[in-house]
């Protein structure tokens, strides 16, 4: 597979994907969740909301590493086939407040039924910077893209 | 749901449910015609079963491995065998099985019964699919018709049918097949009736032999032959058959036998019956309203119509050249058995004799004059063995999957490759040259080690001729030049250190598997599945010896190109058809030339970490990957690297003993790579797309050969 085409395919995956699912934890414990997502153009930055007070929110604060599952599976058998997967891993962190109006808008654009929640004062905007996307397709063929490197720039 | 209807309830409508042939068999019983009393197996069985038994999950992995689209004809191939082997090894779900069972045992009772396919597609103005869906005669009982009907199914996903849908674009895993079962005529005179020449409008053409008509049908029997006036039904020519043998059934199938004297003499047809089988055709003609190929069978005076199709619309020039050949590939055991005393006996020696007379030649002693024209000479023999080698060399591996099929179907095995075990172990010239090349080694190995360097003025001059015996003999880019003999020296060293790995010793295994695969056959058949197993052995060794052969004689083509070269008279480009590059890789000594794209500076930004290619070796390693690319990266190759490349040419296999494992983008398990990993007990992953492009030199792999898959691990890992 050549750049291009993983970054092609990268892309139809995030954005048609509303959710997704987010782990994160630390030595002792792991834990898994659904979010809702957003992905920046050059694909380097993903965006979810959560309240502050989720286990998800108290555990990327205390471990900010985290992996981000997206799929398109349709829970058929046609999957084994057909479904492509990535997995995003960097690191979480808050929105600063610099670019805080840019990535509400890139959120909401997504997600504008979530305007109330993440307007609220206790929702936290999370950014995960992502170094690496894990692409699964053909149901075991596995490629590692680097986003740091080269993506943004050749788009 | 009533899966199993009575084809005399059948209407057109129920194409879709019951399948051509058996639809067109509804239709004639109808009219009147007599025809064996059958019933259809309705293709919602066949989905019910799939879904339930968990194949159309499989199935749609396999296919995962690669589309259909990118796969050569040896991984149709091996694709097609193992979901037939995932058919053979499912089992019926309970209650279908008691159901079903019980309305055959019902119907038929023990009687002798025919299983055939009836695709929705089959029998179609279109598309006849003909000889490509399976049949089976003289099957007994509820159960064993239940199992041949699993095979009946598995054949949607023949390496024929592949082929057929890859040519007219259908997606082979939303197909689906009926299967009519009926009842066994056995008639002591067979035959084909075609209402309407393939050559002339005018005419038919009738085709009769002795006994059932399997052996006609299979080609394994030559007919006799009618052609007859279309307009008056006289007989307008008669080619008599040489008739010795006939197709009968046994115990538990057919077989062929030789015919009674008797009926040596008669043909199979006298006048008035060749005039019942023509008045009965050309009804079917009239009731379906075109031309139709027609099978059927006297059983005492009684005319049985067995089945009808349309002749296809298809023209022979419609038909892509390439699927004919590959059609052509799936021969009978009578005539891979002739093949095979052609190769061995005929085209073998030849091919040696040409290549000594060729070498004695030398082009250097030639006027210019002389060799331009000993240059065309060479490459009009090559060029006349390349062509034997695609008809009659290539074809003969259809051995291998003959006593494949026959294996599976009656070992059963958990392994869909267990057969290949059976195969493994003879005398491949391949091999018998590593032993030499080995044994050289260690003599290298000895005379370098006194610390004389990688020179050859090291050697004795006993070992420095064996060394250029073996050079002579890999030719091509290894023949001896001054920089290649101390390459090879530096190589051989390098081998002399290898730690010994003890030798596979699976030869007992072999015998016990042989032993109970024979066990399973009795009298005529056990002689029978002997004789398969034998061809099959012969068909492996020479899928592998045989290009050796040829390449025997490119060398001396080369040889004579060089000569002309180095005199300043640049050779004419040779047109190359990239199939036989890509099979015999001879160009090069197997060495895929880098292209454009190859060059291309590597995107640092994507890289592979899991690779899908077949498992065609079984076992999992772990180690440095050496990609080899050229003459120079071969001799850069260290002991317990894993070797990647494009394909393992048999002038490369030397490098094999040093590897730990092997991966190659070309696809297949009965490809050299696979054969001579398999040899040496390596695990084997072949039909990596871009194998040399996604992995680097270095980087560390693990091969698994059981499930096909190469990991690319991080440094950190």
């Amino acid at each position: 597979m050549k750049n291009q085409e993983a970054r092609a395919r990268l892309r139809r995956l995030l954005q048609s994907q509303p959710l997704g699912v987010l782990a994160v934890g630390g030595t002792e414990t792991m834990h898994a969740t659904l979010v809702a997502i957003a992905a920046t153009e050059d694909l380097r930055q993903v965006i979810l909301a959560t309240s502050r007070a989720t286990r998800k929110f108290e555990l990327m604060r205390r471990n900010p590493r985290a992996a981000l599952l997206v799929d398109d599976r349709t829970n058929q058998v046609s999957d084994f086939r057909d479904a492509q997967a990535a997995t995003a891993h960097g690191l979480a962190a808050e929105v600063e407040a610099g670019n805080m109006e840019e990535m509400r808008a890139l959120y909401l654009g997504r997600h504008p039924y979530l305007e109330e929640f993440v307007r609220a004062p206790t929702c936290a905007l999370m950014s995960i910077a992502v170094e690496t996307y894990d692409l699964v397709g053909n149901f075991q063929e596995v490629h590692v893209l680097r986003v740091g490197d080269g993506l943004a720039a050749s788009d | 749901m009533d899966w199993l209807r009575p084809i005399e309830s059948l209407t057109a409508s129920d194409r879709k449910v019951a399948g051509g042939k058996a639809v067109n068999l509804g239709a004639l019983a109808r009219a009147g015609l007599t025809v064996p009393r059958a019933c259809v197996l309705v293709e919602a069985a066949y989905r019910e079963f799939v879904d339930l038994s968990g194949l159309r999950g499989r199935m749609l992995i396999e296919f995962n491995r690669k589309r259909l689209q990118q796969m050569r004809w040896e991984e149709m191939w091996d694709a097609s065998l193992r979901i037939r082997h995932m058919f053979a090894s499912a089992l019926w779900p309970a209650e279908a099985q008691a159901r079903v069972g019980t309305a055959l045992q019902a119907t038929f009772g023990d009687a002798a019964v025919a299983v055939r396919s009836s695709a929705p597609e089959e029998d179609t103005a279109r598309a006849s699919f003909a000889g490509i869906h399976a049949s089976f005669v003289n099957v007994r009982g509820p159960d064993s018709v239940l199992e041949h009907v699993k095979l009946v199914w598995a054949s949607l996903f023949s390496d024929g049918a592949l082929l057929y849908a890859r040519e007219l674009g259908l997606d082979v895993l939303s197909s689906s097949m009926a299967v009519v079962v009926q009842e066994l005529v056995s008639g002591d005179c067979s035959g084909v009736a075609f209402t309407q020449s393939p050559t002339r409008e005018d005419q038919a053409v009738i085709e009769a032999v002795h006994g059932l008509n399997q052996g006609l049908v299979d080609g394994v029997i030559a007919p006799d032959r009618w052609v007859l006036s279309r307009a008056t039904g006289e007989v307008v020519t008669h080619e008599p058959a040489t008739r010795d043998r006939h197709v009968v059934a046994d115990a538990a199938g057919v077989v062929v036998e030789p015919l009674p004297d008797a009926a040596r003499t008669r043909p199979p047809l006298d006048a008035a019956r060749l005039s019942r089988v023509w008045g009965a055709a050309a009804e079917i003609e009239r009731l379906f309203g075109s031309a139709q190929d027609v099978e059927w069978t006297f059983a005492g005076d009684e005319l049985f119509v067995l089945q009808a199709r349309p002749i296809t619309t298809l023209k022979a020039a419609d038909i892509d050249p390439d699927r004919a050949w590959y059609l052509s590939l799936r021969r009978s055991y009578e005539n891979l058995e002739w093949l095979r005393a052609r190769v061995e006996d005929e085209h073998l020696p030849a091919m040696a004799r040409e290549a000594d007379a060729l070498a004695r030649q030398e082009p250097s002693a030639l006027s210019d004059t002389e060799l331009d024209g000993e240059v065309e000479r060479r490459r009009g023999i090559y060029r006349k063995w390349h062509d034997v080698y695609w008809e009659e060399m290539i074809p003969l591996a259809h051995g291998v999957r003959l006593f494949g099929e026959l294996y599976n179907t009656a070992m059963a095995p958990e392994d869909p490759y267990e057969f290949v075990q059976l195969l493994e172990g003879g005398s491949l010239r391949g091999l018998e040259r590593n032993d030499r090349l080995l044994d050289l080694a260690d003599r290298v190995g000895r005379a370098t080690a006194s610390d004389r360097g990688h020179d050859e003025t090291a050697l004795d001059p006993a070992t420095q001729g064996e060394l250029e015996t073996l050079l002579a003999e890999l030719g091509g880019t290894f023949q001896a030049t001054p920089d290649t003999r101390a390459d090879w020296v530096r190589l051989l060293s390098r081998m002399a250190r290898r730690v010994r790995q003890p030798k596979v010793r699976r030869r007992e295994r072999s015998r016990e598997l042989e032993q109970r695969y024979l066990d399973r056959f009795q009298g005529q058949e056990r002689e029978r599945a002997r004789g398969i197993l034998d061809l099959a052995r012969a068909s492996y060794r020479l899928r592998d010896d045989d290009n050796l052969y040829l390449g025997r004689i490119e060398v001396q083509v080369q040889a004579a190109e060089a000569e002309q070269r180095r005199r300043g008279r640049a050779p004419a480009d040779t047109p190359k058809d990239p199939e036989v590059s890509e099979e015999l890789a001879l160009t090069a000594a197997g060495l895929r030339p880098r292209t454009p794209a190859d060059s291309a500076p590597a995107d640092a930004s994507l890289r592979a970490r899991q690779l899908l290619g077949q498992p065609a070796g079984p076992g999992v390693a772990r180690g440095r990957a050496r990609v080899v690319r050229s003459r120079d990266d071969l001799f850069e190759f260290e002991e317990n690297e894993v070797l990647v490349c494009d394909a393992v040419d048999p002038n490369m296999t030397f490098v094999v003993p040093l590897a730990r494992a092997v991966v190659e983008r070309r696809g297949g398990m009965l490809i050299h790579g696979a054969i001579i990993a398999r040899e040496y007990g390596l695990p084997c992953v072949t039909g990596i797309p871009d194998a040399t492009d996604q992995i680097s030199t270095g980087d560390e792999l693990t091969v698994d050969g059981f499930l096909g898959i190469v990991t690319v691990h991080t440094p950190a890992s």
